[in-house]
């Protein structure tokens, strides 16, 4: 289930369909993402992708983070959605890597992520966000 | 030294702030001890044998006086007034308490330091060559590199949950005093056609799978660094093994795949990254290299009066040439005979921080060796200093030498270890107590581990020792030949292990055997090297 979201399209309804279903048949415009796929598979077909789920069956594998910036860095617009194992210690980094909705598996305190998104007011590294990095803030 | 602006120290509040409400939330129960873990070791905090062990962040091995002061009053007022010097330019206090540390960080953040990705799946504290800024070989200083790349890694969002630890090296000389090929990315600052840029080493390190990191680029541009080791890291994070926690690091990757096909794909990887805008401007790296400049040196070359013996001693074996004429490099050595390597007592620390602050710009450097350089010291000034140090019990003229050893915690605190490793390097530097002896046997470079992840180096040991369980027995099997240097090798295990004992016999009769078969100025591995392990084998085994 989404608990929390930081967009203001309407939700897709569509059900998500494995990659390997998605390059098959294809005219579904929702796809789940696994650690082992290869998100660079879906840049032909980002345009008409409303949603992205990318599963994280245990918090420690980090290939979702990647997986992320790939589809952004490509300029994917859709949801992009953090799913599984996420908790909330990890959310902020997600939300750098360009994931706007998070579907945790165990229901996460909302103060607890309010918190968390706010300890940081800058960043050092560009990321897949719009945070501006902090060597760019010095140089203008 | 690097100077935090207002934009880094409020990282490092920030930081205190949400370690703060993470221990929290771990204490109330919102957390379990397995969802903790990798937050608390992404700041230095490992739960140990006997207590919590912290491990704080020393950025390239440099601090100023005030910062050691710190790291002296840590010790005093929440450990047990001691603190252990790593080989990774740490230090680590072993007797931490859990709700101390939120406490302990916030002190640490008022002198910019921190305990920042000294542990976890994450991109580690940059290394750096000790000697940088006063080497008289080097190309450039690497600190500012390194500081960059400090910038760049932390809370890296992509690489925080890597297949495993990450650690990268620099250094700009072409004497490697960093092992920076033992590292997972080691970078070797060059000038090419007047330009500044960074030979790229990737996939090396020790562990139980010890390798040598191959050259993966042969020069990367200042202003291309940070997108090539986004590449370097993405390719890693993607493809690097998660299935066997002693197979995820990248040299495994590397070795599986081939160096020539990861180059394949970091080469892609780069062409797409580059794009992205994610280099700092070369003002950023010139901002960060002002704070390096040479300090006020005076013109004066006054050469020490060597009349004393005991400080002439000294100061062969423990001062090296300074690239600036009238100053020498001092090296503090931790490794008292009998004492434990790398462990400093908080007035040690506290006396190392005033000669720093007196005698070298305020300057000081924590060595892979576990030792301290003052790196600034004028020469007429080098009495002064040995005096202090002698007072301080921190005047041990053995640098290099086989007392010299790197020794990790090993089993007397680690939760990790099969077997003790301090007892074994007190019995050497023991045995080898004799001073003449030491000087006579030359550069020895001697390192202990007491289990396979080789935290001691022993891998890179001139002669290593490596600690297992055998049958609930700890025993310790001898390698010979490595180096952690330019002549980087991995050493070889010279047969069946020996119990605490045996392996202190059997290593004074391997320098034996050095002693009868040396020829002009060889020193140990070198003599190794030529005749082979056979002559060693039977004057040990026969």
């Amino acid at each position: 289930m989404v608990e929390f979201r930081y967009r203001t399209d309407e939700v897709t309804e569509q059900p998500s369909v494995t990659l390997d279903a998605f390059l098959d048949q294809s005219n579904a415009t929702a796809v789940r993402l696994e650690p082992d796929d290869d998100a660079r598979a879906l840049i032909p077909f980002l345009d008409r992708l409303t949603l992205i789920e990318v599963a994280f069956p245990k918090f420690r594998d980090g290939r979702g983070y990647s997986a992320a910036r790939i589809l952004r860095e490509a300029g994917y617009q859709g949801e992009l959605r953090a799913q599984g194992d996420v908790l909330v210690d990890q959310i902020a980094y997600m939300r750098r890597c360009g994931f706007d909705s998070f579907a945790p598996e165990a229901s996460l305190n909302p103060d607890a992520v309010a918190r968390a998104l706010a300890h940081y007011d800058h960043a050092y590294q560009g990321a897949a966000d719009s945070v501006v990095p902090i060597w760019k803030l010095r140089h203008g | 030294m690097y100077k935090y602006d207002n934009y880094d120290q409020a990282m490092v509040d920030a930081r205190v702030a949400e370690f703060r409400d993470q221990i929290t939330r771990r204490i109330a129960g919102d957390m379990t001890e397995d969802q903790f873990k990798p937050l608390r070791l992404m700041n230095g905090l490992y739960l140990q044998l006997h207590a919590y062990m912290l491990r704080v962040a020393i950025p390239y091995g440099t601090l100023d006086s005030r910062q050691m002061r710190m790291l002296a009053h840590i010790a005093r007022k929440y450990d047990r007034d001691y603190g252990h010097f790593t080989t990774r330019q740490n230090i680590q206090y072993n007797w931490i308490k859990l709700e101390d540390c939120a406490d302990i960080l916030e002190e640490l953040a008022t002198v910019e330091m921190h305990a920042i990705q000294t542990s976890g799946n994450c991109i580690r504290n940059i290394s750096s060559d000790q000697y940088a800024g006063a080497a008289a070989d080097e190309v450039t200083d690497p600190r500012p590199w390194a500081e960059l790349l400090r910038q760049w890694s932390t809370f890296h969002p992509e690489f925080s949950y890597l297949p495993r630890k990450f650690k990268i090296a620099v250094i700009a000389s072409s004497e490697d005093r960093a092992a920076m090929r033992l590292h997972d990315i080691g970078l070797e600052l060059i000038r090419q056609d007047g330009e500044l840029g960074a030979r790229v080493f990737v996939g090396g390190g020790m562990g139980r799978t010890p390798m040598i990191a191959p050259e993966i680029n042969p020069f990367v541009k200042a202003d291309d660094l940070l997108s090539y080791l986004e590449a370097c890291l993405r390719v890693y994070n993607r493809y690097g093994r998660r299935d066997n926690i002693y197979k995820a690091r990248i040299k495994i990757l590397i070795h599986e795949i081939g160096a020539d096909a990861y180059r394949r794909q970091v080469a892609e990887e780069f062409a797409h990254v580059k794009t992205l805008g994610i280099d700092p401007p070369l003002a950023e790296l010139e901002r960060i290299s002002a704070f390096f400049a040479p300090p006020a040196y005076d013109a004066a070359n006054v050469e020490p009066d060597r009349n004393d013996p005991d400080f002439a001693l000294w100061l062969d074996q423990n001062v090296k040439p300074h690239k600036q004429a009238g100053y020498a490099i001092v090296n503090i050595s931790l490794k008292p005979i009998g004492g434990i390597p790398g462990d400093a007592t908080s007035t040690q620390i506290d006396v190392m921080a005033d000669l720093a602050e007196k005698y070298s710009f305020d300057e000081l450097r924590v060595t892979h060796a576990q030792n301290i350089v003052l790196p600034y010291v004028a020469k007429r000034d080098l009495y002064s200093v040995w005096q202090a140090l002698r007072e301080a019990e921190l005047a041990d003229a053995n640098l290099d030498l086989i007392s010299d050893i790197i020794a990790c915690p090993g089993l007397d605190y680690c939760s990790l270890a099969n077997a003790r490793s301090i007892p074994v390097a007190q019995k050497i530097a023991t045995r080898f107590a004799d001073m003449d002896r030491q000087r006579d046997l030359g550069e020895l470079k001697l390192k202990i581990s007491g289990c396979i992840n080789a935290c001691g180096h022993h891998h890179a040991g001139h002669i290593g020792i490596l600690g297992v369980d055998k049958k609930g027995v700890e025993n310790y099997q001898l390698t010979f030949g490595g180096s952690g240097a330019e002549d980087v090798s991995i050493g070889k295990i010279i047969g069946p292990g020996f119990d605490e004992d045996g392996v202190v016999d059997a290593v004074e009769k391997a320098t034996e055997v050095y002693k009868a078969l040396r020829e002009g100025d060889e020193r140990f591995v070198d003599t190794y090297r030529r005749v082979g392990l056979e002559p060693f084998k039977e004057a040990i085994y026969g």
